[in-house]
């Protein structure tokens, strides 16, 4: 059975139609110990599925060495959203529930190439010329 | 935590992680994540709330370690 109901999965195909470039989901995750692997494996997959513009490819956390360290990843599961570029966003753990919308949100950004932050927010944010790490603790309700 | 990801693409400096807390109870305990959305900043600074844009625009900047004179950010 599937996560996504049928009704809502026709409500974010409706959504996703405003995708420009293609949009890869980067997932990795474990076989073993991890509580909510396999739904997030899943839940990507059928995301994925819901756009021809979309696509997704699951790696092992523990196997696919190369693909962590090219990732950065230091826990699962966790999913990037790309597009022919990787612009460091990441969530980590299934992305159900409020964190569901902001999946979409970051998929459709990223494929439209477009924040939506205001010319001040820009211009405040072209002062950070280091890298800079934020991560943002949230709950699923 | 839209937000911190509009950050993410907008500057290639800023990489954005959304993290499940109850999944991720150490990390949360870590960085005392008794509300959410709490955002971290490298590692230490912190703001609590889904607060507006220029809000944590300012935190940002006010966390990030002294620039180079010649991008000088400001206090």
């Amino acid at each position: 059975m599937g996560l996504i109901r049928d009704e809502d999965a026709i409500e974010i195909r409706k959504r996703l139609e405003v995708m420009v470039n293609p949009v890869k989901l980067i997932h990795f995750t474990q076989e073993l110990n991890l509580e909510y692997g396999v739904e997030a494996k899943q839940l990507v997959q059928e995301v994925a599925a819901l756009s021809d513009k979309l696509s997704a490819e699951t790696y092992n956390f523990l196997l696919d060495k190369e693909k962590v360290a090219e990732y950065g990843v230091d826990k699962v599961p966790a999913t990037v959203v790309r597009d022919g570029k990787d612009y460091g966003i990441r969530f980590y753990g299934i992305p159900a529930g409020y964190e569901f919308a902001t999946l979409l949100d970051a998929i459709i950004s990223v494929s439209r190439g477009e924040s939506g932050l205001g010319e001040q927010s820009k211009e405040k944010l072209a002062k950070v010329t280091q890298p800079l790490h934020l991560e943002v603790f949230v709950t699923p309700t | 935590m839209r937000l911190a990801h509009r950050l993410a693409l907008e500057n290639d400096n800023i990489r954005a992680d959304c993290i499940e807390s109850t999944e991720f109870p150490d990390l949360a305990a870590k960085y005392r994540v008794y509300a959410v959305p709490r955002t971290v900043i490298n590692e230490s600074a912190a703001v609590e709330g889904a607060v507006p844009e220029s809000f944590l625009l300012d935190a940002i900047l006010k966390a990030l370690p002294p620039a180079p004179p010649a991008a000088e950010a400001e206090a």
